[in-house]
């Protein structure tokens, strides 16, 4: 259970009950969150350091704001301006943040593993916010929480993952938040961008017309530019010419589908701006959806101390 | 050892009575709104909308309440306690809120729902109405409207059943052997 255990660091170490209930508890943050006051004392007295060793602006401000939202006390690293760039080791600073007591380390590494490692090493509740191309288990979790919002169930419904999957951590943690909820999931890029070997039951696609067919939601992925530079694909004029998704693309899926992103969206490179901007895009629903379901993750993690 | 202290009648009684006391000490049911603890509490207010509309033929708005992230146990348990939707569609300020819970115990809760209550805006007034008080406050709280008084072990343990859980009325005693 959920509420037993110290840490999230994969979406692997979710059951299907578990995510059930951190969408139930996210829909009530939900409610808080569209009152006059909307802070809860929950978290009163806890302390919560944001460990950002890699750039963030809406992972680090939905956490942060999530963790104010329950009261607790915040603190911000990031390795600009932290003893990181006097060669500190990763191991040395958590062990100096842990010494101020604190109760949760939300982390981002550009090494896959990190929030593994530090969370064997910590007493603290660890919270894995993206490391490398590993996992990102908050985004699959708030993107659970879109869908099931929009289409209410998770059966006889296919999500078409469209882009970068090789370097994405939003893409593996929501394979397994999605399989997990029953949904059909398809996997929809360029060769060079789909990983070597496909989890068992999922469909391939290099053809984006035909991998959004009738599909109930397009999860767009962004390229990332800082990962790529290694001939994955020619330019990015010829990738949007391919795989970007644009008004015509998208009417192959369902009339009723979905078009997600994690962001930050490269416009006019993975998706047309008409398409970001348009009644099927639920991108800005995301980002509001992150605030409460981290603080359900947060609330329901924070049980397990004492 | 369980023994059974209030069946249904009773409980059906009890409410009648409580109903009648909340419309004399308010003289009538103006800007009245009854706002349930989750869970009993919540099924407790319905049942006293319904009687209080059956005596006065005023709707008197009715409400959830979710206290679990204004515990003050949280970190002390071993699990969280399931955090519950709160539902209150009508403007709480100015309005004499009637809390409703089913036990009245330590007090804790209490506290926890009014923090929670002054959140959502600014009432006239606060009252309280249980069913059941079986003593051992740990804080100043006192019930307005009181079902039954039932004087409890701290190891005793007091259950509140309600037909709306899909169980038939009653409040069971349990006590350790």
């Amino acid at each position: 259970m959920i509420q037993m255990v110290k840490d999230l660091v994969s979406t692997r170490d979710l059951s299907g009950e578990d995510i059930d209930l951190i969408l139930t508890t996210a829909s009530s943050f939900k409610d808080v969150l569209k009152r006059d006051i909307k802070k809860v004392p929950a978290l009163r007295g806890k302390t919560v350091v944001n460990l950002f060793f890699e750039p963030s602006t809406r992972t680090k401000t939905s956490f942060e704001l999530a963790e104010k939202r329950l009261s607790s006390d915040v603190l911000n690293f990031s390795t600009l301006t932290s003893s990181v760039v006097k060669g500190e080791s990763l191991f040395d600073t958590v062990k100096t943040i842990e010494s101020y007591g604190v109760d949760f380390i939300v982390i981002r590494h550009s090494l896959s593993g990190a929030p593994h490692f530090i969370a064997k090493n910590t007493s603290a509740s660890v919270i894995n916010a993206g490391d490398g191309i590993n996992e990102h288990p908050t985004q699959a979790l708030l993107d659970a929480f879109t869908i099931k919002e929009k289409k209410n169930s998770f059966q006889n419904l296919t999500v078409a993952i469209v882009g970068d999957i090789l370097h994405s951590r939003v893409a593996k943690s929501n394979i397994y938040c999605l399989q997990r909820l029953g949904a059909k999931v398809r996997l929809v890029g360029p060769p060079t961008l789909l990983p070597v070997t496909v989890p068992e039951g999922m469909d391939v696609f290099y053809n984006i017309d035909e991998g959004v067919k009738d599909v109930d939601v397009i999860m767009m992925l962004r390229i990332q530019m800082e990962r790529q530079g290694k001939g994955f694909f020619p330019s990015a004029n010829e990738y949007f010419k391919y795989w970007g998704l644009d008004a015509n693309r998208l009417k192959h899926a369902k009339q009723d589908a979905i078009v997600m992103h994690p962001g930050p969206m490269n416009r006019g490179i993975e998706i047309s701006s008409d398409v970001a901007d348009s009644p099927q895009a639920v991108i800005l629903e995301q980002v509001t959806n992150g605030l409460a379901v981290r603080m359900a993750v947060l609330y329901l993690l924070s049980g397990n101390r004492k | 050892m369980t023994k059974e202290f209030l069946n249904k009648k009773d409980i059906d009684r009890i409410l009648a009575r409580i109903a009648h006391e909340i419309i004399e000490m308010n003289k009538g049911s103006e800007s009245l709104g009854l706002v349930g603890i989750q869970r009993g509490g919540v099924h407790l207010a319905q049942r006293l909308a319904s009687k209080i509309k059956a005596i006065d033929e005023a709707d008197i708005p009715v409400g959830s309440l979710d206290i679990a992230l204004y515990r003050d146990d949280i970190g002390l348990r071993k699990e969280h306690p399931i955090v519950r939707r709160t539902s209150i569609s009508f403007d709480i300020t100015d309005m004499k809120i009637i809390l409703v819970d089913d036990v009245l115990f330590t007090g804790r809760s209490i506290r926890a729902a009014m923090d929670a209550l002054m959140d959502l805006g600014r009432p006239a007034q606060i009252q309280l109405a249980v069913l059941i008080d079986r003593g051992h406050r740990e804080l100043p709280i006192r019930a307005d409207f009181v079902g039954k008084n039932i004087p409890t072990s701290s190891t005793e343990n007091v259950e509140v059943r309600l037909e709306e859980d899909g169980v038939e009325d009653g409040v069971m005693l349990h006590s350790p052997k």
